[in-house]
């Protein structure tokens, strides 16, 4: 099983699997496209590539999924497949100001320190076609924290989301 | 957690845990237990550990289930410990409904199903299809500054239009600079839609007059066509509360409790981008709104030369403001967050718009409201059922002959959206109205009912 929804008063909840970390993503975007326009054969016809950053899982895949929303209201541009999804773990160097407010050191230790961080980077290629030549009427009108989670088991990934309709 | 009878059709969850204040309920013993069987309760007791929260969180009589805090979920915060949240406002800004009369009876419309067919033509709905309205992002700016007054400058309506929408269809402060280019990307070519999902334009007709003068003052009298229009700030408002989601929670982090509650000190520099951006956002929304009136009265003259359309008015429903109200009896600057719900200030109309094909309500709002829910009263039905589940039960076709049958023409943008909004999946909208007239948050002035519906 790719995804599977799940009961929700107003909005719509889905949870999507995968044995590696992005297949469980490629399939939330593929239950994304199922809950507008399920029924459409999406043409090939551009390609794109996209990149989204995040510090955790969740975050990625919040901006991973914004980005169909985006490129739908922005670009036209409508979703057929995902190619080459690729999630990397990426050092970040954040700039912090480290601040001694021991009294003895005095000020000499108010120095910068460049702190290094994780990050998750995210990169893929997203094939489909201009949302001008279909007709379909369901809107997801954002991605939501509520309930999110994306969590392995064992030897699957899960990624659970609800989105605002 | 404890639920308490406070009065006919009140309840109370007293404060506990990391609860800062108390939640008060309005419901009848039915809404109550609709609410009791999602998440609603748990979302409205975590808007109540929020900080700088002030007492109580109110929870309105068409409750349910949303993210962050629940639909139908009413917060006010101090304005010098508090914080505001996008989650407890909503991604769609300024979701909201206007209402305009006409000088026509019911009688002048034998020809209903073509009018709604134009109007259908019109008013581009649904998702992908264009605006038709072309602007530069310079122009945007200005709609987000401007809000209705902008399309009215513009041609799209008439000054008086804007005496009738609440706040004159422009909140401030409103910097365009505080939306991001991404927002403004996703909105720009959709200004003068209509949009999706429970969006819609409706021809309706008064049904019943429960406050006659009230209903006098705003000129509604029995069987006199009304037209209703439903829908909010499109993709650049959803952007907006994602974005500053984010912004927030990279600077402040987000509680425990639920991530989508993410928030940031009203006083603080983000706090103070997100409300300029939010109310940039509404002011899109008034201007969208605007612009559909306009094609609306282009449409009718087709049909009828000597028509005069008129604006009741306009109310936001998903919205913070800085608001005036007596806390520990003094008057004091707070602000308001209503997510679902619908400003109830003396005097002020109140529309509360039915799902698809029921009745709509027009109501008046009360000194009650200021006193018992921060000026508040509820906005329309309400879910009480998944789409997947009304999807299952219904088929698109098999909605639009019901309505048929109720005398009630519909264009929809597809059978799937249709069957989605089935009427059956909402709560009783007379029972959530009732309670809003009993408990004096908002009293009934009249009812309208449906006889044409577009939906995106």
């Amino acid at each position: 099983m790719k995804y599977k929804f799940l009961p929700h008063t107003a909005d719509i909840k889905f949870q999507a699997f995968g044995k590696s970390l992005e297949e469980a993503f490629e399939n939330s975007a593929l239950a994304l496209k199922e809950i507008m326009y399920k029924k459409l054969k999406v043409k090939e016809k551009i390609k794109k590539r996209i990149s989204v950053r995040g510090k955790d899982n969740e975050r990625l895949l919040y901006d991973f999924l914004e980005e169909f929303l985006y490129l739908l209201d922005a670009e036209g541009f409508l979703l057929s497949k995902i190619k080459n999804i690729k999630i990397t773990k990426i050092f970040i160097t954040n700039k912090t100001k480290k601040i001694n407010k021991s009294k003895t050191e005095d000020n000499k230790d108010n120095k910068i320190n460049n702190e290094k961080v994780y990050n998750y980077k995210l990169i893929a290629e997203v094939i489909g076609d201009n949302a001008k030549n279909y007709n379909f009427t369901n809107n997801v009108k954002a991605i939501t924290y509520n309930n999110m989670f994306v969590k392995q088991e064992k030897d699957k990934y899960i990624c659970q989301v609800v989105v605002d309709v | 957690m404890e639920l308490k009878k406070i009065s006919e059709n009140m309840w109370g969850i007293p404060k506990e845990g990391k609860m800062n204040v108390d939640v008060r309920i309005f419901a009848s013993e039915k809404l109550l237990e609709d609410m009791k069987k999602d998440d609603t309760l748990k979302q409205a007791s975590n808007m109540a550990k929020l900080p700088g929260v002030l007492n109580p969180v109110i929870v309105l009589s068409d409750a349910h289930q949303g993210y962050g805090a629940c639909i139908g979920g009413v917060s006010a915060m101090d304005l010098e410990n508090g914080v505001i949240s996008p989650g407890q406002i909503g991604y769609d800004i300024d979701c909201s409904v206007r209402l305009l009369k006409t000088n026509l009876k019911e009688k002048d419309l034998k020809n209903k199903k073509e009018i709604i067919h134009s109007l259908f033509r019109a008013v581009p709905s649904g998702v992908g299809r264009g605006s038709n309205v072309n602007i530069t992002y310079k122009e945007l700016d200005e709609v987000l500054k401007k809000g209705a007054k902008w399309a009215v400058e513009k041609g799209y309506g008439i000054k008086e239009d804007l005496e009738h929408l609440e706040e004159n269809g422009c909140l401030m402060p409103c910097n365009p600079d505080d939306v991001s280019k991404r927002a403004k990307q996703r909105g720009i070519g959709q200004l003068g839609t209509l949009g999706a999902g429970n969006h819609f334009l409706e021809i309706q007709k008064v049904d019943e007059i429960f406050d006659s003068e009230t209903a006098k003052k705003l000129g509604l009298e029995k069987d006199q066509i009304t037209i209703m229009i439903h829908c909010g700030s499109r993709g650049l408002g959803h952007q907006v509360a994602s974005d500053y989601i984010k912004l927030m929670e990279d600077k402040y982090g987000w509680p425990e409790f639920d991530r989508e509650l993410v928030n940031a000190p009203i006083k603080s520099e983000l706090g103070k981008k997100y409300f300029s951006a939010m109310n940039c956002a509404a002011n899109f929304a008034f201007a969208n709104k605007q612009i559909i009136t306009h094609w609306v009265r282009e449409q009718m003259k087709h049909y009828f030369k000597d028509i005069k359309i008129d604006t009741i008015y306009e109310v936001c429903h998903n919205i913070a403001k800085i608001e005036k109200h007596i806390i520990n009896e003094k008057e004091k600057q707070i602000l308001v967050m209503r997510k679902g719900a619908t400003r109830s200030f003396p005097n002020q109309p109140v529309l509360i718009p039915g799902s698809m094909g029921t009745a709509s309500y027009v109501l008046v709002g009360t000194e009650k409201a200021m006193k018992l829910s921060f000026g508040s009263t509820a906005h329309g039905a309400g879910r009480v059922e998944s789409r997947t589940k009304a999807r299952k039960k219904l088929r698109g076709e098999d909605v639009k002959k019901q309505l048929n049958e109720k005398g009630i023409d519909v264009e929809a943008g597809s059978w799937k959206g249709l069957s989605e909004e089935a009427p059956s999946a909402y709560k009783d909208i007379d029972e959530v109205v009732k309670v809003s007239h009993e408990t004096g948050i908002g009293n009934l002035v009249a009812r309208l009912v449906p006889i044409a519906v577009m939906k995106g």
